[in-house]
């Protein structure tokens, strides 16, 4: 049992050593969120160890607080709350620019209360997740429940999961992509079941309508992440973005960025798609029954789902978290932690501020059309959108054979 | 029913009301012509058959209203008039006919069938007057809660503020 | 409604008894077991679409609705038992309650009605200026339900274009006379105040009037604003495409059913009360009368569009005249409080249809009675026939195309 003379040298106990040698390190790569939790970690177990040790002397819960292996454990529950804490801003952030571009289309300025109307948007947020939990008695109990929470909880997961840079990422696996479309799928199954739950027709009509509509939109978008899966030679996120290092995939790929934007909107239940909340016919739609916190949250994993969306489009085709002609081996390089401000999130921030130049265009796609019938719908997802993700699937296997890529 | 689209011209009226008063004679009276009207009492025995020459011979295809008016205790009746709007042979033309009805027999044909624009304004003027229009597809409550009371637009009905 | 006797084919025991089982048994079974697919979904009192209070039931076979059943008088206050209770000044205000859209509409009807029924004319100005105080508010109703028809469609950014437009036309009601809405403008035997500036001492003629000046502006801004909003909806092919060939009606059944107004001549049924049947010098000003044959949504929705901009050019005409006859010309007449005993009808072509108003006068100072003939109240009573066959998502485009207002439905 050391005895260190002050709190600070009870914080900076372990903070010698560097991040990936300590204990067991749970990544692969030098992962900056989780560097950031062990800091915060070391600081508030530090003090609460410092705390506790003033009162008894000597005790065995200080020492176990400060021990290099319980720092890990704790760090990874850190972690989690920053991860979803930055997807939550960023979503949050889009929220706001929503309101804010939307509300200029229509010739009025959006939200303008609290910095610029952003504060709004977190007030609204309490006041909906202050609300009373009212449901109806007769609805199915299990599904009512299980479904919502189902939902919100993929949503939410896919969001965390997207990587915000090379070194800011939960799980880097070969994967990567496929796992987050397979999550994304989910989602259609849960809403139907969710609309037949509520024991109402609006609902039961909104959740078929839904569902329908996200299963056939998701067609053409796996095909389009097939082929640039294929250009980029992996399904890994770090090679697909590393693969656009000389040209974005959006040249390259043309059609097939225009057709995933489409459908990512689609997925995302925005307008011209969302006859899912088609407030004019069905009230709701399939969330009609939810209300209060229930449906605050829900409209949250709606937009977390717009952020994976527009995450992906960032991904496959605007080049992810890299600038054209500009090197960020200062940030991202195998000996980045050796210069000094290596942890200023650039990166990240270029990712986000592409994602939400993505969502920006979903917005005035939303400003300047109506809502159209589910036949419509359907038509242009399966007779138009799918033949042109053929398409561009061929138009890669050309560039592929001749050698380009 | 002749459909042909032509324009004001001075005679009409007296047209009309010659054929009225030759197909219907002695049930059919008309009281007043002015510019692009004209004003008929008719028997309550021959109104379905007036409104059926209206709309076949005369191509009178536009139902305005129906209207109940109670005429109170001292004449003891009620009367129904109909508007009916022309389009087309006699453009711009409202014939309004006046039946009456009396109070202990309140029935009427109804002309639903011949103009589909009356089938409410005769809900109406039931629920509102008590008139029963004979063969009405669904004389039913229509502008008052389901609890009210029937009939409050006669004239034995007081507000409150009038007694 | 729907009648649930459904047959009963015997079982297999009874049958084993001899019990028969016709083919007609058998047809009736089928189609019952059919009629239970059918849903019927109340559009409820509560709907963001209903655009006032009224309910619309709908029985849909999967996604085709089959019939319709509107039901209305949530709002029935009584108008015409309340109003022989008045003496006939004091139904002006009650009047414009009707229509809360287009106010000025209904009293300008009743206010022609009582000055039938008394035999009197009234000044030549103020015909011209009730023709403008009509087509102001035609324009700011055709713009509320445009606006409507934005949300109905799913897009807000026209819905608050058409606000932005109808607050210049609110604003001119403001300088006519004082309300936005609810205006209580026109008199028996005129209208309330002059277009001229009252106290005004500017040495030039055409100073005299800054509200006809700003009339003018606002024409000329409307004309080029609408085109905007036009672009916006007509370009568009998911607009577009909600409103094309649904809610397809005949001329014949149209006129037959009793709908007026627009959506009568978007269904080819060429009739407009301030053409062909003229009241208030109507037929001293040059104006088109825009009639479509096809008879779908998006003819209804052309008619209105076309009408809006031949309501500025009768607007400008009218001004030129008000113009012409000068300040001091009269506006109002003196009536005398009693209407001679007799009956009268007046028609006027409301923005939402014809609108009719029907005077039994007894000689004293109060109606004996006054019915009021809604257009919107015979257009909502076919919906069974411009619903049948449509899909549910096209219920609130052909509804908006029939513009409620609930307040003169249900009276």
């Amino acid at each position: 049992m050391m005895a260190y003379s002050s709190i600070i040298d009870w914080v900076t106990a372990t903070w010698g050593t560097p991040l990936m040698e300590r204990g067991f390190y749970p990544f692969d790569d030098y992962n900056l969120p989780y560097h950031i939790s062990m800091a915060l970690w070391n600081i508030i177990g530090g003090a609460i160890a410092w705390l506790i040790n003033l009162l008894f002397p000597g005790n065995p819960v200080s020492e176990w607080l400060i021990n290099p292996y319980t720092n890990e454990i704790f760090a990874l529950v850190l972690f989690m709350v920053i991860i979803f804490a930055v997807a939550f801003i960023a979503v949050l952030i889009s929220l706001w620019e929503e309101r804010k571009v939307l509300g200029r289309a229509m010739d009025r300025r959006g939200t303008m209360i609290g910095m610029m109307g952003f504060l709004q948007c977190v007030a609204d947020g309490l006041k909906t997740f202050m609300k009373d939990n009212v449901y109806s008695k007769k609805v199915d109990e299990m599904t009512y429940w299980w479904t919502a929470s189902l939902v919100i909880g993929t949503s939410v997961l896919i969001d965390c999961m997207v990587p915000l840079s090379s070194r800011w990422f939960v799980v880097n696996y070969d994967a990567g992509l496929l796992i987050i479309m397979g999550l994304y799928a989910l989602a259609p199954f849960f809403i139907l079941v969710s609309g037949w739950a509520q024991n109402n027709k609006y609902s039961l009509i909104g959740g078929i309508r839904a569902a329908e509509m996200m299963i056939s939109y998701e067609v053409p978008m796996l095909i389009i992440i097939a082929s640039a899966c294929l250009l980029a030679g992996s399904m890994n996120i770090g090679d697909i973005v590393n693969a656009q290092s000389e040209i974005w995939f959006m040249i390259p790929m043309f059609v097939g960025f225009v057709t995933f934007v489409m459908c990512a909107t689609a997925e995302a239940e925005r307008a011209p798609f969302d006859l899912a909340e088609a407030e004019s016919e069905l009230v709701e739609g399939w969330q009609t029954e939810y209300g209060g916190m229930k449906w605050g949250l829900i409209m949250l994993a709606d937009y977390m789902r717009g952020s994976v969306s527009c995450g992906m489009i960032v991904l496959l085709f605007f080049g992810g978290w890299t600038i054209p002609f500009v090197s960020l081996d200062y940030f991202l390089g195998p000996d980045a932690v050796d210069n000094c401000l290596y942890w200023l999130p650039v990166p990240e921030l270029i990712f986000l501020l592409k994602g939400w130049f993505a969502f920006f265009l979903m917005i005035i796609i939303r400003c300047g059309v109506g809502r159209v019938r589910t036949d419509t719908i359907l038509n242009l997802g399966w007779k138009v959108f799918m033949p042109l993700s053929v398409l561009n699937l061929m138009i890669v296997l050309v560039l592929l054979v001749t050698g380009v890529y | 029913m002749d459909l042909t689209v032509r324009e004001y011209q001075e005679g009409w009226e007296s047209e009309i009301k010659s054929k009225l008063e030759s197909q219907f004679s002695g049930k059919v009276t008309v009281t007043k012509t002015e510019t692009r009207r004209v004003y008929a009492q008719v028997d309550r025995s021959v109104s379905k058959a007036v409104c059926q020459y209206l709309h076949d011979e005369l191509s009178f295809e536009h139902c305005a209203t129906v209207i109940g008016v109670d005429l109170g205790e001292a004449e003891q009746k009620m009367q129904v008039v109909y508007h009916i709007d022309n389009y087309t042979l006699y453009k711009g033309v409202v014939v309004e006919l006046t039946v009456d009805v009396p109070y202990d027999d309140l029935h009427i044909e109804t002309v639903s069938d011949i103009w589909g624009g009356a089938n409410w304004h005769e809900r109406e003027t039931w629920e509102l007057f008590g008139i029963v229009f004979d063969n009405h597809p669904r004389l039913e409550r229509l502008l008052t809660p389901d609890t009210y009371e029937f009939f409050p637009f006669r004239k034995s009905y007081k507000l409150r503020g009038s007694q | 409604m729907t009648d649930e006797k459904k047959t009963q084919i015997p079982d297999a025991q009874a049958i084993a008894e001899g019990a028969e089982v016709t083919k007609e048994m058998v047809q009736e079974y089928k189609s019952n077991a059919i009629d239970m697919d059918k849903m019927w979904i109340t559009m409820g009192p509560q709907h963001p679409f209903s655009h006032g209070l009224w309910t619309l039931k709908i029985c849909a076979d999967g996604e085709i609705v089959t019939d319709a059943d509107p039901i209305v008088g949530y709002l029935h206050r009584g108008w015409e038992k309340e109003v022989e209770n008045r003496t006939y000044p004091k139904i002006i205000p009650m009047a414009d309650r009707l229509c809360y859209a287009a106010s000025m509409t209904y009293t300008h009807l009743y206010c022609m009605t009582c000055e039938k029924a008394l035999g009197i004319d009234i000044p030549e100005k103020t015909k011209y200026i009730r023709i403008v105080a009509d087509e102001i508010n035609r324009l700011q109703s055709h713009l509320m339900w445009m606006a409507a028809v934005g949300t109905d469609l799913g897009n807000y950014t026209a819905f608050l274009w058409c606000s932005r437009e109808r607050e210049y036309w609110m604003d001119m009601n403001v300088r006519l006379c004082g309300a936005r809405s609810t205006t209580n403008y026109p008199r028996i035997g005129g209208v309330r105040n002059d277009v001229f500036d009252i106290d005004c001492d500017l040495p030039n003629e055409e100073d005299h009037s800054r509200f006809m000046r700003d009339l003018i502006r606002c024409c000329d801004h409307f004309d080029k604003a609408l085109w905007d909003i036009i672009y916006l909806i007509d370009n568009n092919s998911t607009f577009v495409s909600r409103m094309v060939g649904n809610g397809i009606i005949t001329r014949e059944q149209c006129a037959n059913l009793g709908i007026t107004g627009p959506a009568a001549r978007g269904t080819g049924v060429d009739y407009d009360a301030r053409r062909d049947d003229p009241y208030d010098n109507y037929d001293k000003v040059d104006f088109d009368v825009p009639v479509i044959k096809t008879g779908d949504s998006y003819s209804r929705y052309m008619v209105r569009v076309e009408e809006m901009f031949q309501s500025t050019r009768i607007i400008r005409q009218a001004v030129q005249k008000i113009k012409a006859l000068g300040r001091n010309a009269p506006y109002r007449l003196k009536v005398p409080a009693n209407i001679p005993a007799g009956r009268t009808f007046c028609k006027l072509e409301d923005p939402r249809g014809e609108s009719m108003m029907y005077l039994v006068s007894d000689g004293t100072d109060r109606p004996y009675r006054l019915k009021v003939r809604s257009p919107i109240f015979v257009n909502v009573s076919s919906s069974k026939a411009l619903l049948e066959g449509c899909r549910i998502a096209d219920v609130p485009v052909i509804m908006a195309m029939i513009d409620m207002c609930l307040g003169e439905t249900d009276r």
